[in-house]
């Protein structure tokens, strides 16, 4: 059975105002998503990880291109789909959740206006059946009294009630895939539990795959069944979640996760990375991490390292994986 | 450092970081010529534009029939060289523009600084006085001073400062509002910085920018209303050239076919209003960060 | 030891929506008669969720409000109604550090005008001075000398903190408010930050009052934890009791819902039910009761008293 999705060498740039700075947002990224499963895709600021989102759904800004690569959905190659048939495609096969539902939603609009604009356009239902799926809709995600909820408008909600809206009008139509970028960030924490929790209940009952796209390694820990973690552009480690917080191969990811804090370890100072991300418009040469890596070594300086195997369906780009076995990061 | 140094460092900073891109040659070069013959003109000029020689009335521009090359403009009713007059008043124009607009510019956005940060009653004052002023037709609130005034190049200055200081402090004022919710005031006032201090080094500095680009946008403004008071009559007096004069004198004659008296003031206004206007328009766009990516 | 900061009975309510001619509309009840200390040298940590009060109540410790009722006693004096000299005076002890190192600093001060700029306001120092502290300032947080010279805009987000962190110690205050200070920093930054700040307390003797909604940095940081629910503390205790045994049941639900650091990481899944009161019209009784997976007849009735129960005090009738 071939992957839900798959993506092979994708590479998106931002073209600068004259066409003179080409800045490599995401640069050369591969990975694959089954059916039902969740996948993680880490990173900090200039990551590129919300690029990539975009470049996967074909919401790119202008002066962005996608230079190289191919993204397979089911089968079909959606890099040279007309938009036509990426309009049909988006909302109804993939859906896409931001982290921010006050700029996801019209606020001039009801909340059940909004859910069935999307029936109409994708389901062609008529107006009466759109409304009334739309306040089941509603209960699906967990929203008291929707007969209610239905004729508010967006600001008359919570925060995290607009974000609960903004995933019933997600999985509307039925998507294999939802891609949520940084979806709890704005929520508070008791309010991202439900949330979270809403969302593994709907992924349960509808076999939807997820991409979480993501700053939180705690998200990853809790929700995802496989990790990608992205650096300046470049997809450096990808595996299963519990391989990865196990045996990170890549020294970022291994200095990840100890930089986070942890419940009744008081004592000991965290773990620093020194130094920032990068500037992606500006990368160092080699590997992009060599200039915070405490595993440095001379040859990282000058070449980047390729995509390799670590162990079955675990891959990272660092010379180490070749220098040293498997695993090596965490105990170095 | 105190805030007026850093006010003026802000400033000189601003104009000599600004880079090339998309810079208005034509405008900015249009407005230069026009100062330049504002300053020398003394020198430049070929007549003395008070005085002229009445046989010599009514004389079309250098390359009509009629025309000569000692009035390249031709002349006016009393037989005043038009170049010369145009040319001097480029003179009346800059200085009451400029003049009237850094008036009006210091008054509003002390009062909208004032008004925006202090609040209360303070507030409350300075908004009323501002809206019952902006109620009043600006035009017609001009002509009332300065029938009441007098006229006098002076005068108008002031007149003018007074009649438009209120777009500033309302524009200031919502800036003002918005900064002072910005983490960096209220650090300010946890170091211990009067209210003083604050709105000098940290609020001033900061709406600059928009004093400065309402600055040039307010200079077309000016102008024009300059030129519809010397229009109407109670402008800079005669025989002062000044262009919204020599529009109300040449209309007289454009029955008659003496076109350049009207037209010719008439293009300077504009060119110099338009020119005022792009100039604004890109350092609006250059000084906003936000607004670049338009 | 004598507390350096104690807030007692500190209440905020803020009106709202004035009717006609100033009378009637609500009152936002922010903080609500609470009370808590912060020893020399300690870390008081502040959680809670949105309307909890928390940030009302740093603004509160640094004067930006004036309290409605209750004192904020300083090294024993009450400083809740100094205005003038003696506030002057307080602000040398209690600095900031705020969330958004991007909106802390004036972008059109250079950055040893910021740094100084504490130092100015209440000490008659000659620039040479002033320039001394000022890279000894620097160097304390981790940046080259050479960054005085430049504007704000010319650092990265962990860097303007640093700076923020540097201003906040010109005066050697003596208790620093942090509110969120690393939320807005990239993950690979905050334990820099952290790090910085707990060394900075170890070496200079700082308090802080620390406010983060990210329970485990404020558990590893703080020595002190008070949880807040709409403008009340609901538990106050030693940072690892209540970290690790939470008598709250609206603690045991945040801690619950805090992300763990492993995927086998297991924790239990206590999901509320229900949204975040606003703090205008606050639940009778115990302001958490509609919300409590324990809750009892008595508490939409009786508000409960914050107690002392086996080294941590909780307001909560399970507790009685």
């Amino acid at each position: 059975m071939s992957a839900l999705l798959e993506v092979s060498g994708l590479s998106t740039q931002y073209v600068g105002a004259r066409g003179t700075r080409v800045t490599r947002a995401v640069d050369d990224v591969s990975f694959t998503l089954e059916a039902g499963r969740t996948l993680g895709i880490v990173g900090e600021s200039g990551s590129g990880k919300t690029t990539l989102a975009l470049t996967l759904m074909r919401l790119l800004p202008p002066g962005a291109r996608i230079a190289a690569g191919s993204v397979r959905f089911e089968g079909e190659e959606l890099l040279h789909k007309p938009e036509a048939e990426m309009r049909a495609l988006r909302g109804k096969r993939i859906a896409m959740i931001l982290q921010d539902p006050m700029a996801s939603l019209n606020p001039l609009f009801t909340v059940g206006d909004q859910i069935a604009e999307t029936l109409r356009v994708h389901e062609h239902m008529s107006r009466r059946g759109a409304w009334t799926r739309a306040r089941e809709l509603l209960g699906a995600v967990n929203i008291a009294a929707p007969e209610r909820r239905i004729g508010e408008y967006p600001h008359e909600l919570s925060g995290g009630m607009r974000q609960r809206v903004v995933g019933a009008i997600a999985i509307a139509c039925g998507p294999k895939l939802l891609i949520a970028d940084e979806p709890t960030t704005s929520l508070d924490l008791t309010i991202q539990a439900q949330y979270l929790q809403l969302l593994r209940e709907i992924q349960r009952e509808r076999g939807l795959a997820m991409i979480f796209i993501t700053h939180n390694l705690g998200i990853v820990a809790k929700m995802c069944d496989a990790v990608a973690v992205m650096y300046a552009g470049r997809l450096v480690e990808s595996g299963p979640v519990r391989r990865i917080f196990d045996a990170p191969a890549h020294p970022y990811t291994q200095a990840l996760i100890e930089s986070i804090p942890r419940f009744g370890d008081t004592a000991s100072r965290l773990t620093a990375i020194e130094g920032q991300p990068p500037d992606p418009a500006a990368l160092p040469p080699g590997c992009a991490f060599h200039p915070r890596c405490p595993l440095v070594m001379d040859r990282c300086r000058v070449e980047a390292p390729p995509d390799l195997e670590v162990a079955a369906a675990h891959r990272a780009r660092c010379w180490l994986a070749v220098e040293m076995p498997a695993g090596a990061a965490a105990k170095g | 450092m105190n805030g007026s140094r850093t006010a003026s460092l802000t400033v000189a900073w601003r104009f000599a970081s600004l880079r090339v891109e998309g810079f208005p040659w034509i405008p900015a070069l249009i407005l230069g010529v026009i100062a330049l013959l504002a300053v020398f003109a003394d020198v430049v000029a070929p007549y003395n534009p008070e005085v002229g020689v009445l046989g010599d009335r009514f004389r079309p521009p250098a390359w009509q029939a009629g025309g000569s090359e000692a009035h390249l403009l031709g002349t006016d009713h009393v037989g005043r060289d038009v170049l010369s007059r145009l040319i001097f008043g480029a003179r009346v124009s800059m200085v009451v523009g400029f003049t009237a607009v850094i008036v009006a510019g210091l008054l509003g956005t002390t009062l909208g600084i004032l008004s925006g940060y202090l609040g209360g009653w303070v507030d409350q004052v300075i908004m009323r006085v501002t809206d019952t002023w902006l109620a009043l037709p600006a035009l017609t609130f001009a002509i009332f001073l300065a029938a009441v005034v007098g006229p006098s190049m002076w005068n108008i200055v002031i007149i003018l400062a007074a009649v438009y200081w209120t777009r500033y402090a309302r524009v200031i004022r919502g800036e003002v509002l918005s900064l002072r919710e910005r983490d960096f005031v209220r650090l300010a006032i946890v170091a211990g910085c009067s209210k003083k201090t604050i709105m000098r080094r940290h609020i001033l500095p900061n709406v600059l920018n928009s004093a400065i680009v309402l600055g040039t946008l307010m200079l077309g403004v000016v102008i024009v209303t300059e030129a519809a008071l010397s229009f109407l009559g109670v402008g800079v007096p005669p025989p002062k050239p000044a262009w919204g004069l020599m529009l109300a004198d040449g209309k007289k004659g454009l029955m008659a076919g003496y076109w350049w008296l009207t037209v010719l003031p008439g293009v300077c206004i504009m060119l110099m209003v338009l020119s005022a206007n792009l100039l604004g328009d890109w350092l609006r766009v250059k000084l906003d960060p936000q607004l670049r990516q338009l | 030891m004598t507390a350096l900061l104690e807030a007692r009975s500190l209440t905020k309510h803020f009106p709202v929506g004035r009717g006609f001619l100033g009378r009637g509309g609500g009152v936002v009840r922010a903080v609500d008669d609470i009370s808590f200390a912060i020893d020399p040298g300690r870390t008081l940590g502040v959680v809670g969720e949105s309307g909890c009060g928390k940030t009302t109540t740093a603004k509160l410790v640094l004067r930006l409000e004036k309290p409605t009722a209750g004192e904020i006693l300083f090294e024993g004096q009450d400083v809740a109604g100094l205005e003038g000299e003696g506030l002057h005076r307080y602000r040398k002890n209690v600095q900031a550090v705020f969330q958004d190192p991007f909106a802390s600093l004036n972008p059109r001060m250079r950055v040893d005008a910021i740094i100084a700029e504490p130092l100015v306001t209440h000490e008659r120092l000659d620039a040479a001075a002033v320039a001394a502290r000022v890279a000894q300032l620097l160097d304390v947080v981790g940046l080259p000398a050479r960054s005085s010279t430049l504007f704000p805009h010319e650092f990265s987000g962990g860097q303007r903190q640093r700076i923020a962190i540097a201003r906040a110690l010109a005066l050697s205050p003596r208790l620093v408010v942090l509110d969120e200070p690393v939320s807005a920093l990239d993950v690979s930054i905050r334990a820099q930050i952290l790090n910085l700040l707990r060394d900075l307390q170890r070496d200079l003797g700082l308090s802080y009052l620390f406010i983060a909604h990210d329970l485990a940095a404020v558990a590893h940081m703080s020595h002190v934890i008070a949880v807040m629910y709409l403008g009340r503390i609901v538990e106050l205790g030693p940072a690892s009791e209540v970290a690790a045994r939470p008598a709250h049941p609206y603690t045991q639900a945040l801690f619950a819902a805090a992300l763990p650091a492993h995927p086998d990481e297991r924790r239990d899944e206590i999901v509320l039910a229900g949204e975040v009161p606003s703090p205008l019209n606050p639940p009778t009784g115990c302001r958490f009761h509609p919300r409590c997976p324990q809750v009892m007849a008595r508490c939409s009735q009786e508000e409960p008293k914050l107690r002392t129960v086996g080294g941590v005090a909780v307001a909560c009738h399970l507790y009685d």
